[in-house]
């Protein structure tokens, strides 16, 4: 996932849900629309079908043609030992860049909701221009600024990378629960005679954990999916998004697909879970309204 | 809308006068991180940019110095690559918002009796995200290799130039930024479309406005905000791109974008000057045209 796809998913995530509308009767052509829409999302779904199959191919070295169906990809994964690595350092990069920005980021996003503050319109500045600033400024900038300090590039580097633009999202996405957080549950919890810690860590936190889940997710989708501020500086560390850049040219292992494949179902079972545990929840709240 | 989120009009109102050393706390740790890590790579770039070679004349080494003609270097001798940058860009914005116009108000307006295949719609729509933006990339140019089944059989529902060359070309790369950015077109059209009160398109048809009339005054307008942000997310990933147009993926010789060229100088021929000077020349025009852009629909509250 890209810095925009990042944003695009928090646009409509932060949508709330209109009334259900009644059936409209407006239409140039009552089945061109949903024909339209069926196809688009057809073409949408091309590639990945695609990329699914070929992680069964039984491919030599190259997967460019079928050669029949295997699922000696699927058990072996780690035969093509550069793939998994480039993996596990993925995995590594993303968990430490998400904790790191998760972090950062719901303490910004608390600040900004709770607190008035000067050079508040600075700091939003600050937190917007991340995501409208181009990656491969983004990656040059902090390739320049590492090769002017003389730091050598590797995980680390990419870390602090991947944290920089993580922490816009999280702050984005976290915002929006703070601000639906009703206040008078906390002024409860103090009324209580709460600590501050208390209140904070028994109320507000568990409140907020939804929203920081989420904005934990979407990060760990943008750091794993970054390829283009990886590259600039990255050194001799590989991700995966790297492995199969540097492996286009000579062709890519069915390994590869296997990996994209897997990580792929999983989100597809996250995503699904999520939708399906909110329509239960909004089914619950309209029961209790 | 995203452009929005950080608007300070309401929560600014609403935020209650407290005690600012937490505040200051809370933010201080997050800001600091964004100022090394953003705004000082910014300086240090456009330290960089006008940079000129170390005395010693080795490869890779420069020396701090005031060479403003190192932007007009870049700008002679990459113009083409720029102006291409740009020209491909706005032709996959413009296609995208062709594209996903029709599917987001499918999703957003008319199967709004039916949330369960909303949400479904949804989750297909950012399903690409889920794959990575590379290998998407090479299954197109798998899929479209000249010796692909596929090729043809798109030819044959005329989805396609009947073109022998596919991969390698400008038509390619315009084909696959399209592709990868138009999630970014189609959720914040989604977002705006579902906040579409129908009632005004009710209205619109009761006065005997042509639907097309209807679209064109009332639906339009109204998902304005949409379109703003859509354009935005797709055509700044897109100008800056520049995998879609590199020869291992779809592009060919004649094809390569600002993109290329910022990689190419800054990690292949360590000419760090150039990369730098192209990558502000990116980032101003970027911010220009949003400027401009955002000013001219006014939609100004969005950013």
């Amino acid at each position: 996932m890209t810095l925009q796809e990042g944003l695009a998913i928090a646009t409509a995530v932060d949508t709330p849900k209109k009334p259900r509308a009644p059936r409209q009767r407006f239409s140039l052509g009552s089945w061109l629309l949903p024909v339209y829409t069926a196809l688009a999302l057809v073409f949408l779904l091309i590639p990945i079908a695609y990329t699914f199959i070929f992680s069964f191919n039984d491919s030599i070295k190259s997967n460019i043609s079928w050669r029949g169906f295997t699922l000696r990809n699927w058990i072996n994964v780690c035969n093509a030992q550069d793939v998994c690595s480039a993996f596990g350092n993925s995995i590594l990069i993303g968990v430490t860049a998400t904790v790191i920005a998760t972090t950062l980021g719901t303490m910004i996003a608390i600040a900004l909701v709770r607190y008035r503050f000067r050079f508040r319109s600075a700091v939003s500045l600050l937190l917007f221009l991340p995501m409208a600033t181009p990656e491969v400024v983004l990656g040059a900038g902090l390739a320049a600024e590492f090769l002017g300090a003389g730091v050598e590039k590797g995980i680390g580097t990419i870390i602090i990378a991947h944290t920089m633009f993580c922490i816009s999202f999280v702050v984005v996405t976290v915002k929006a629960r703070v601000s639906s957080l009703d206040p008078a549950l906390e002024e409860a919890g103090r009324d209580l005679y709460g600590s501050p810690a208390q209140v904070f860590w028994r109320i507000t936190f568990p409140l907020l954990l939804p929203g920081i889940v989420a904005a934990a997710l979407l990060s760990f989708a943008l750091s794993f999916d970054d390829f283009i501020i990886t590259n600039f500086n990255s050194g001799s560390a590989t991700t995966f998004p790297k492995f199969v850049y540097i492996a286009a040219s000579r062709g890519i292992p069915a390994e590869a697909n296997v990996i994209a494949s897997a990580v792929f179902l999983i989100a597809l079972v996250l995503v699904v879970s999520q939708q399906v545990s909110a329509a239960a929840r909004r089914k619950r709240l309209a029961r209790v309204g | 809308m995203a452009f929005s989120a950080f608007a300070t009009g309401t929560a600014q109102e609403q935020a209650p006068r407290r005690k600012s050393r937490i505040a200051l706390l809370l933010l201080l740790p997050g800001i600091l991180y964004l100022v090394l890590f953003f705004l000082v790579p910014l300086v240090s770039l456009l330290i960089t940019s006008l940079q000129a070679p170390s005395a010693l004349g080795d490869i890779g080494a420069y020396q701090t110095a005031f060479q403003w003609q190192n932007y007009v270097t870049s700008i002679t001798q990459y113009g083409g690559q720029i102006l291409r940058s740009f020209f491909y860009a706005v032709l996959a914005t413009v296609f995208a918002l062709i594209f996903s116009y029709p599917l987001a108000y499918f999703i957003g307006v008319k199967a709004r009796s039916w949330p369960l295949l909303q949400n479904l719609m949804l989750v297909l729509v950012i399903a690409p995200f889920f794959i990575s933006f590379l290998l998407r990339t090479l299954a197109w140019k798998s899929l479209l290799s000249d010796e692909s089944g596929f090729v043809t059989g798109l030819k044959a529902l005329s989805l396609l130039a009947p073109d022998a060359h596919f991969t390698g070309t400008p038509v390619a790369v315009v084909f696959g930024l399209t592709y990868n950015f138009i999630p970014f077109m189609t959720l914040p059209l989604y977002a705006a479309l579902e906040r579409l009160d129908t009632r005004y398109l009710e209205a619109g048809s009761d006065l005997y406005a042509h639907p097309f009339t209807v679209f064109r005054t009332v639906t339009i307008p109204l998902s304005m905000p949409g379109i703003v942000s859509g354009v935005l997310l797709t055509f700044i990933p897109a100008a800056g791109d520049y995998v879609n147009a590199s020869r291992e993926f779809l592009g060919g010789t004649g094809t390569s974008m600002i993109g290329n060229v910022i990689e190419s100088n800054f990690l292949v021929l360590l000419n760090y000057p150039a990369a730098a000077s192209l990558s502000i020349i990116l980032m101003v025009v970027i911010l220009a045209i949003v400027t401009v852009y955002v000013r001219r629909s006014g939609t100004e509250d969005l950013l």
